[in-house]
């Protein structure tokens, strides 16, 4: 089942802007490498304006200028046969697109159409890429909605008739009627509910096994990726600075910025001080000479200010981009999670 | 033991719809609660969207009038329309920390400009060092200067400046009461705990209480002193934020408690919560009951 689904290799995206003759280029996506594999929950980390979008924008084949592929590849291993999405034409990517490669969005009231019913839209989506009609169609669609435990009724409803939990599992449902073998989720439980978050992104993960699937997720919530997750890649102004297995990422994490993130996580039934990272993100369009993170970084040497350090396999799984990470300690032990309570 | 903020039964109730079919909404129901002037505290209200934390904070702010039950501030009441004067007064006690910094901030209007006008209008400053002085001591607070702020547009701030710098201008008039609506639930996860271990400081270094409202129960345990979960307009638990927390005892909080995504088996994609917990948690809305209390000093709401 280790088959890969996506191979990123070398990508350079970046947003060039033309002022009066004054040329500015954003580094949104600065050279990441990466593949993510059939059948596994992918998560991506990363604080706004680390470049995390623009990274999935590229994944989900939404180029669009100012932003530009300025060097590698995106290459899909679809079962209707390979694509490089950096390279494709339109009309390839309108084969793939639903059928193949699908966008669970953000937020789930600007997605609908506020004066199209339920049902309309999911014509508007699903009908040509299914290519079915009539009552096969039909019986589609409602055997569908039976999987994510919406009634039948919601066809014929508006988007503002249904609840903040429903209507993010309309949008899922759009996303996941065809059956892609890879949808990108970006942040689709940010502006839910606890016991509504946790019930949608149970409901992602059912279907994501039922249909085999891969999810790249996106959020820069960590505890969302600790449940979500198979493999977790923690991107930091541009650059994927470190990836590996959920379950090392949180106990075992071999970069500084990562360790932070997990640490800064309270918990309940634990009131111990909690660190926070101090200085801002970095500005993609001046980005910092070396490792990107050294400015913030509390074990940074002079060596980080000036060499930029490399992808070094670490572990099964697990690479990660810092000079000292043989020095990176978890800022929380395992010992002490395992007393508090589950 | 003299109160700083008392909320005494409490009701909000919003009538929607026209002429025909009017229906009403008890956004609020008898909500009640104290904090002392003496212990600055931390006091959280826990909810989810549609139960009423939003309306009861607007009403402490003076923002919504209650539609019975009275607000009262230092013993002086302020629940019912005010002249001019005693509005200020009030407002200059009592500073609220929206949600959404980038919305708070008008995106054409410098920051500097906001902490001047606030500081001309509650501390009557009006000569230019003064004005810098009670500026940069506010944001010194928060830790930033006025040299980092001065002449900067929100947009060239990130969002955890920015939420710091609406927390130095809500602090700017010394108010013994913060009203803070979600204030991290917008900021990165990396910038959150900066902002949630800036409240803290506030209350054990200066003495400011905050009522702290959000839905994360995690950060709520972390800060709060004490706290209420609200189901629906109804208050259904209430008591030392820890004892709560730990072993909370109405339906509707363990629920939150249950749901709540715990990094402990990080990877092990647990995800399912108890269906009989929400089917449980769910029959008590819209069900009066009443609140009674326990040995351990909070107060659960009870049925039947």
């Amino acid at each position: 089942m280790t088959q890969d689904l996506l191979k990123v290799d070398g990508l350079k995206a970046y947003y060039q802007m033309d002022y009066f003759g004054v040329t500015r280029e954003v580094r949104a996506v600065d050279d990441i490498t990466m593949t993510i594999r059939k059948n596994e929950v992918y998560g991506i980390a990363g604080e706004s304006s680390s470049g995390k979008t623009s990274f999935i924008k590229v994944l989900a084949a939404a180029i669009r200028p100012p932003m530009r592929i300025v060097a590698g590849t995106v290459k899909y291993d679809f079962k209707n046969g390979p694509i490089d999405v950096a390279t494709a034409s339109e009309a390839q990517i309108e084969g793939i697109r639903w059928r193949h490669l699908s966008y669970i969005m953000q937020g789930s009231m600007s997605v609908l159409n506020p004066v199209r019913r339920i049902g309309k839209t999911f014509e508007d989506f699903a009908k040509r890429p299914l290519g079915l009609s009539g009552e096969a169609y039909r019986a589609r669609i409602l055997n569908h909605l039976e999987r994510l435990k919406l009634p039948a009724d919601v066809l014929r409803a508006y988007p503002h008739e249904l609840s903040g939990g429903m209507r993010q599992r309309v949008t899922i449902g759009l996303a996941t009627v065809c059956h892609p073998e890879f949808v990108i989720a970006d942040e689709p439980t940010t502006a839910l509910d606890v016991v509504v978050q946790k019930e949608v992104l149970g409901l992602i993960r059912e279907i994501q096994q039922d249909m085999g699937s891969s999810v790249v997720f996106v959020t820069h919530d960590m505890s969302v990726h600790a449940n979500m997750a198979d493999r977790v890649g923690i991107i930091y102004a541009g650059r994927l600075v470190e990836e590996g297995p959920t379950r090392q990422m949180f106990f075992a994490p071999k970069h500084p910025y990562t360790a932070h993130l997990v640490a800064s996580l309270p918990r309940i039934g634990d009131t111990t001080q909690r660190p926070a990272l101090e200085g801002r993100p970095p500005s993609l369009a001046n980005p910092p000479a070396g490792c990107r993170f050294h400015p913030r970084c509390p074990l940074a040497i002079d060596k980080c200010k000036t060499e930029v350090p490399p992808l070094e396999t670490v572990g099964p799984d697990h690479r990660t981009a810092c000079w000292r990470w043989r020095d990176v300690e978890p800022l929380v032990k395992p010992q002490a999670m395992q007393g508090v309570i589950a | 033991m003299s109160n700083l903020l008392e909320v005494s039964n409490v009701s909000k109730r919003f009538t929607m719809g026209g002429l025909f079919g009017r229906k009403t909404v008890d956004a609020v129901d008898d909500a009640s609660l104290t904090l002392s002037a003496e212990t600055p505290e931390i006091f959280t209200i826990i909810g989810e969207s549609g139960s009423g934390k939003t309306t009861l904070a607007r009403m402490i702010l003076g923002l919504e009038l209650p539609s019975s039950g009275e607000i009262s501030f230092r013993g002086k009441t302020v629940s019912h329309r005010v002249g001019r004067q005693e509005r200020l007064e009030f407002m200059a006690n009592v500073q609220p920390v929206f949600q959404n910094p980038f919305e708070a901030f008008n995106p054409l209007k410098r920051i500097d400009r906001y902490l001047e006008s606030t500081a001309r209008r509650f501390l009557k400053l009006s000569q230019r060092d003064d004005l810098d002085g009670a500026m940069d001591g506010s944001l010194q607070k928060v830790g930033l200067s006025l040299a980092e702020v001065k002449g900067r547009y929100p947009h060239e701030m990130s969002g955890g400046q920015l939420q710091r710098a609406a927390i130095a201008r809500a602090l700017i008039p010394n108010p013994p009461l913060l009203v803070a609506d979600e204030p991290v639930s917008m900021v990165d996860a990396s910038l959150r705990m900066s902002i949630v271990n800036l409240l803290k400081s506030l209350r054990d270094d200066l003495g400011v209480s905050v009522i702290y409202i959000t839905h994360d129960l995690a950060t709520a345990y972390y800060i709060s002193n004490r706290l209420i979960i609200m189901q629906r307009g109804r208050i259904v638990e209430m008591g030392d934020a820890r004892t709560v927390l730990d072993n909370p005892e109405h339906p509707y909080s363990r629920l939150l408690k249950a749901s709540v995504l715990s990094t402990e088996d990080a990877g092990d994609g647990k995800l399912a919560t108890d269906p009989g917990m929400v089917t449980l948690a769910g029959e008590l809305v819209g069900r009066p009951g009443r609140l009674v209390d326990r040995a351990d000093g909070r107060m659960v709401r009870v049925y039947g």
